[in-house]
């Protein structure tokens, strides 16, 4: 589906030097302001965090990286990155097949909300749920006879990092299948199809595309998240410290290299998940392509 | 398969798109449900589907109800207008996807795939995409989709609406041949009376919601039941006629009628090929200039101004307007042969009441 426009952009591209097109002078001014503005505010701090993780030595990095307080991290953070991903990818579907399928009051406040913790930061949803579930809270008492914490623990943490990665999903998925309307579940079900078998074998494949984008994002924000997690969390060394906080706490005690070490992991993340998004893309455009190429073949 | 609709209605939101709607279709019948769009045409064909359920009335196949009966379990075949191809499946997976909800075996379901493929002429193209077809390719492939299940009934809905006028006239001619040779009962609906009375042995016909009648192309076309059928199938004059000394006369025309009485007003219709011209002007009672030519292919379409200045439309082959010597601008004489009373005092007829008043084609008697 991708291939198609990209096709036509470059096409476009090669038929160069047209009434409509801007000066050679424009062009160059314009790819040179892009392409430096990536390099120093992009790249530059990316190449920076791995030449300060090793600024010390390799041993200084390994050991950084082997501490029992970054394992607890990265530990924790996996947790809540487990927790969160399939619950996501749950909403996320329940809310697209429900807003693109069917007709209901209140549709158009589903889809704001769904939208609502794009627009909020993340420290106030973290203030939200300790708002909610904290000591002096609404149900801190109820939680606290019976021993239950949610706040500065790791259901709170899970909780924040649900929270804000909430639209992902389903922000992937609702325009996907808004195109493709229910014409082909209609077809399934004309066809003996129940729900499951519609589900399985039609809707899921045509947004597996989406699905997959969506999964990649919300993967990626979970690892990532700071605000939100910063306020639930409590900041508890070797227990309730993700990734990102252990990073800013190791370089608030002025641990610089220790910082950069593990920072520079999440940046590999993050460069893997991009990665990884390049290439899907890259595979389906190849595919169609291919399908393409087979076409022509055979009506030649 | 007969199928019995018995007073059907269905509402959305309190309008309601099908009102007391009532038809049977016999076994092994192609048959059309025809009307403007929202005529609610394509609801009936989803609630004979189960897709839709009706809010009032009941539908019988082979005698049995199947209000209750959920889509899945109707065993119909269903070709939707825009084809709903399963857009992430091959060209044999799509046509295989009921047979492998049908649990059939793999070798059964190659088979009967390699069966449809070569009834709709869809070799070589097994394994391509949906997105690699053609318009008139995907609608192959999602009649055989349809089919391939063997349903007792296939409906169609507007089968031919998204495709160029060749490849329409293709698959019409396909699908009649295919009915020919599978003989399974065949509901499509479609908004083109061309298409209904080429394809089709019965046409029911639809407005706002309601039956407006039922025949065979002939009968639909030959004594409509009314003003609205009468001009939704093919073209038809209709003067607004009042009644003088027992005749319903339109300016200089005159229709004689029966059980009329005087300052009735009626409205009278006449089909163009009942217009008799001739170039003779002794010839026929009635004085008209040729004002407009239309080439259709065989057939020409006139139009007649009258010397009250109304237009009437004539139809005439090729060879009879060359050996008439007829050209725009020319006086001809004319009588029209064949009428019917369509409605009287704004009201619509019963069929058995407007019946068609035929004219001996001796000239000047009658009018």
């Amino acid at each position: 589906m991708a291939g198609i426009p990209k096709r036509q952009i470059s096409a476009g591209h090669r038929k160069s030097q047209r009434g409509t097109e801007e000066s050679p002078f424009v062009k160059w001014l314009l790819i040179t302001v892009a392409l430096l503005f990536s390099l120093v505010f992009l790249l530059l701090p990316l190449v920076n965090v791995f030449a300060q993780a090793f600024a010390k030595g390799f041993t200084v990095y390994w050991d950084a990286l082997k501490h029992p307080n970054t394992l607890s991290a990265m530990k924790l953070t996996l947790l809540v990155t487990v927790i969160c991903v399939p619950l996501n990818v749950l909403f996320g579907l329940a809310a697209a097949w429900a807003i693109t399928k069917f007709e209901f009051r209140g549709k158009s406040l589903l889809i704001t909300l769904i939208d609502l913790p794009f627009s909020v930061s993340p420290v106030v949803a973290g203030l939200m749920f300790v708002v909610l579930f904290g000591l002096q809270g609404f149900f801190g008492e109820w939680l606290a006879d019976r021993e239950i914490r949610i706040i500065f623990a790791v259901p709170g943490i899970a909780l924040a990092t649900l929270f804000v990665t909430f639209p992902f999903v389903a922000r992937e998925l609702i325009p996907i299948m808004q195109a493709a309307g229910s014409d082909q579940e209609q077809s399934a079900l004309t066809l003996g199809a129940n729900g499951w078998q519609t589900f399985w074998y039609v809707t899921l494949p045509s947004v597996k595309m989406g699905l997959l984008y969506g999964t990649i994002l919300c993967i990626a924000r979970c690892v990532g998240e700071f605000g939100a997690v910063s306020v639930v969390s409590g900041h508890i060394t070797g227990k309730t410290d993700t990734v990102p906080l252990h990073v800013e706490k190791l370089y608030n005690e002025y641990q610089g290299a220790a910082a950069f070490a593990v920072a520079s992991i999440l940046a590999l993340g993050a460069l893997l998940t991009l990665g990884l998004k390049t290439w899907l893309e890259w595979r389906e455009a190849k595919l169609e392509e291919l399908a393409q190429q087979a076409e022509q073949a055979t009506t030649q | 398969m007969s199928i019995e609709l018995k007073n059907i209605t269905k509402q959305f939101g309190g309008v309601s798109a099908v009102n007391d709607v009532s038809f049977t279709v016999a076994d092994g019948q192609l048959v059309a449900l025809l009307g403007p769009s929202g005529c609610g045409k394509t609801t009936v064909l989803r609630m004979i589907s189960g897709l839709e359920a009706p809010t009032a009335g009941e539908i019988f196949v082979r005698g049995k109800r199947v209000n209750d009966v959920p889509v899945q379990k109707r065993n119909i075949g269903f070709v939707f207008q825009g084809y709903a191809l399963f857009k992430s499946m091959s060209v044999a997976d799509n046509i295989a996807f009921g047979l492998k909800i049908k649990k059939w075996t793999k070798a059964d379901r190659d088979a009967r795939v390699a069966e449809l493929i070569a009834l709709l002429g869809l070799k070589d193209l097994e394994n391509r995409f949906p997105h690699q077809l053609s318009g008139g390719q995907r609608q192959r492939v999602a009649l055989a989709r349809a089919l391939a299940p063997k349903p007792d009934v296939l409906l169609l809905d507007e089968p031919f609406a998204a495709v160029d006028a060749k490849i329409r006239q293709e698959l019409r001619e396909m699908l009649v041949n295919l009915h020919h040779e599978l003989n399974v009962t065949t509901i499509f609906v479609t908004h083109d009376q061309e298409e209904a009375m080429e394809v089709s042995n019965r046409i029911v016909i639809f407005d706002k919601g309601r039956l407006a009648q039922i025949g065979t192309p002939r009968e639909v076309y030959e004594e409509p039941a009314s003003e609205f059928v009468a001009r939704f199938i093919g073209v038809m004059n209709v003067l607004d006629c009042e009644v003088h000394e027992g005749v319903a006369r339109y300016g200089e025309l005159e229709f004689p009628t029966h059980g009329v009485t005087d300052g009735q007003r009626l409205r009278i219709g006449f089909r163009p090929y009942a217009v008799q011209v001739s170039n003779d002007l002794t010839a026929h009672r009635h004085f008209a200039v040729l004002r407009h030519t239309y080439f259709l292919g065989v057939l020409l379409r006139l139009e007649l101004e009258l010397p009250s200045g109304l237009i009437i439309r004539a139809r005439m082959s090729k060879e009879e307007y060359t050996r008439l010597n007829l050209t725009e601008g020319r006086e001809v004489s004319l009588q029209i042969r064949q009428y019917r009373v369509l409605s009287r005092e704004g009201e619509t007829l019963p069929p058995e009441v407007s019946v068609t008043h035929s004219l001996s084609l001796s000239p000047g008697e009658g009018i």
